[in-house]
C-alpha cells in the first residue's frame, strides 16, 4: 500500500489512469489494456467452445456457453419480436464483456497497480468501467445502432415523423422535436453513467475499506465483495436489457 | 475524468467483439442448441410412437390369445361330443349283436328241439308198433293195420 500523500494521495492515484497523449487525444492505456484482454478471453472461451460445439453431450465449458447463450437468447425473444442477426450476439457481447469489466472489480484493489508499479507504471485503474470513456463507448455505440435501426425500419421520413410529430401532434413541432431528442439523448447517458457510477462507487468503497485498519478489512471488505458480486452481475444484465429494450423499440414502427 | 480518445479505441475494441461474435461465436452454438433440440424431440416422439406400438401388439396379442381359447374350447368339445357318440354307437352295436345272438340261440335251440321231437316221436311210434308186436305176439297185416298205426303215431306226434 503506498500512502505517501496520505488517504486522500492513496484514493487519487488509485483512481488516476494510467495515460498517454494530451488534451482529447489522451489514451487511457489500462482501460484499453484490460478490456481489450477480457475480450480476448471472452473470444477464446465462446470462438474454443463455437467450434467444438456439438448436439450431443456438451462439455463443462459448452455447458456454461450454453446457458450464457440460452440466457441471452431468451431475454432477446421476450423483449425483441422482431428478427436481426445483431441484436442478440450484441447482447452476449455486452453483457459478457461488461460482466468481465465488472468482476476486475473483485480483484484485491492494491493487486494489479503494485505488480504494475514493479514493472514501472506508475498508475494503473484495473476496472474498465470504472472509466467513463468505456462505459459511453459502449453506450455510444449502441445509440448509433438504435439510429441506424430507427431510420433502417421507419425509414428517414418516418424517423423524422416520429422526432417531430410525436407525442403532441404536429402543431407542436419545435417542442416536440426538443422532447425526442432530449428522451434519445438521455439514453445512451443514463446507459453510460448508470454502469459507471455502479462500478466507480464499488471501487471507490474498496478503495476506502484498504484505507482501514488491517483488523476491520475483512469484517467490511467480505460483505462489501459479496454485495458486489451482485452489483457486477445485475449491472451487467441492465445493461444488456436496456440495450435490447432500446434497440427493440428502434424497431417498432408506430 | 474526462471524455477523450480512449473513447474511440473502446468503440473500435466493442465493435470488433460484436463482429467477431455475431460471425463466428453465435451461429455455431445455437446451431448446436437447435440440433439438441431437434434430436430430443425427434427421440421422445420415436419413444411415444414406440409405446404406441407396444400398445398395439400387446392388443392384438389378446385377440390372439382368445381366438385360440376359443379355438381350443372349440375342439375339445368337438372331441368330446365324438366321444360321446362313439360311445353311443358301440353300446348300440353291442345291443344289436347281443340280440342276434340271442336270436341265433333261440332259432338252435327250436330247431334242435324239433329235432329232438321229431326223434322222440319216431322212437315212441316204433317202441309202440313193437310193444303191440309182442302184445299181440301175432303178425299184424301192416297194410290192414296201416290206418291205426298211423293215427297212433300223429297222437304220438
Amino acid at each position: 500500500m503506498s500512502t505517501e500523500g496520505g488517504a486522500t494521495g492513496y484514493i487519487v492515484h488509485h483512481l488516476t489512469p494510467l495515460s498517454v497523449g494530451e488534451g482529447f487525444w489522451t489514451l487511457h492505456l489500462d482501460t484499453l489494456f484490460f478490456s481489450a484482454l477480457l475480450g480476448g478471453l471472452f473470444i477464446l472461451f465462446f470462438k474454443t467452445v463455437a467450434e467444438r460445439a456439438t448436439s450431443g453431450v456438451p462439455g463443462l465449458a459448452q455447458n456454461i456457453a450454453e446457458t450464457l447463450v440460452e440466457f441471452v437468447d431468451t431475454q432477446v425473444k421476450d423483449s425483441f419480436h422482431g428478427r436481426s442477426p445483431l441484436i442478440a450476439p450484441l447482447s452476449l457481447t455486452i453483457f459478457c464483456w461488461v460482466f468481465m469489466w465488472n468482476a476486475m472489480d473483485m480483484l484485491p484493489v492494491d493487486l494489479l497497480p503494485m505488480i504494475g508499479s514493479l514493472m514501472g507504471m506508475e498508475y494503473m485503474r484495473v476496472v474498465p468501467s470504472t472509466d467513463l470513456n468505456g462505459t459511453f463507448a459502449l453506450s455510444i455505440s449502441v445509440f448509433f445502432l438504435i439510429f441506424f435501426y430507427s431510420i433502417k425500419v421507419k425509414g428517414l421520413m418516418g424517423f423524422a415523423k416520429e422526432m417531430t410529430c410525436t407525442p403532441f401532434g404536429p402543431k407542436m413541432m419545435p417542442f416536440n422535436l426538443l422532447l425526442k431528442t432530449v428522451e434519445e439523448l438521455a439514453k445512451p447517458i443514463s446507459l453510460g453513467l448508470r454502469l459507471f457510477g455502479n462500478l466507480y462507487a464499488g471501487e471507490l468503497v474498496f478503495i476506502l475499506i484498504a484505507l482501514l485498519p488491517p483488523i476491520v478489512q475483512p469484517l467490511l471488505g467480505f460483505p462489501w465483495a459479496v454485495f458486489h458480486i451482485l452489483v457486477i452481475t445485475l449491472q451487467a444484465f441492465i445493461f444488456m436489457v436496456l440495450t435490447i429494450v432500446y434497440l427493440s423499440l428502434a424497431h417498432e414502427d408506430h | 475524468m474526462s471524455i477523450n480518445a480512449t473513447l474511440i479505441g473502446q468503440m473500435i475494441t466493442f465493435t470488433l467483439l460484436v463482429w467477431f461474435t455475431m460471425k463466428y461465436v453465435w451461429p455455431p452454438i445455437i446451431a448446436a442448441l437447435e440440433e439438441r433440440k431437434t434430436k430430443i424431440s425427434e427421440g421422445l416422439a420415436a419413444a411415444e410412437k414406440g409405446q404406441e406400438e407396444i400398445k398395439l401388439a400387446e392388443k392384438k396379442a389378446k385377440g390372439l390369445l382368445k381366438e385360440a381359447k376359443e379355438q381350443s374350447a372349440e375342439i375339445v368339445s368337438a372331441a368330446q361330443k365324438r366321444a360321446n357318440q362313439l360311445v353311443e354307437e358301440s353300446k348300440d352295436q353291442a345291443k344289436k349283436e347281443g340280440e342276434r345272438l340271442l336270436e341265433a340261440a333261440k332259432a338252435q335251440i327250436e330247431q334242435e328241439m324239433l329235432q329232438a321231437k321229431e326223434s322222440l316221436r319216431k322212437e315212441v311210434s316204433s317202441l309202440a308198433l313193437r310193444a303191440a308186436e309182442q302184445i299181440l305176439k301175432e303178425e299184424i297185416d301192416k297194410a290192414k293195420h296201416q290206418d291205426i298205426l298211423s293215427k297212433a303215431a300223429d297222437q304220438l306226434g
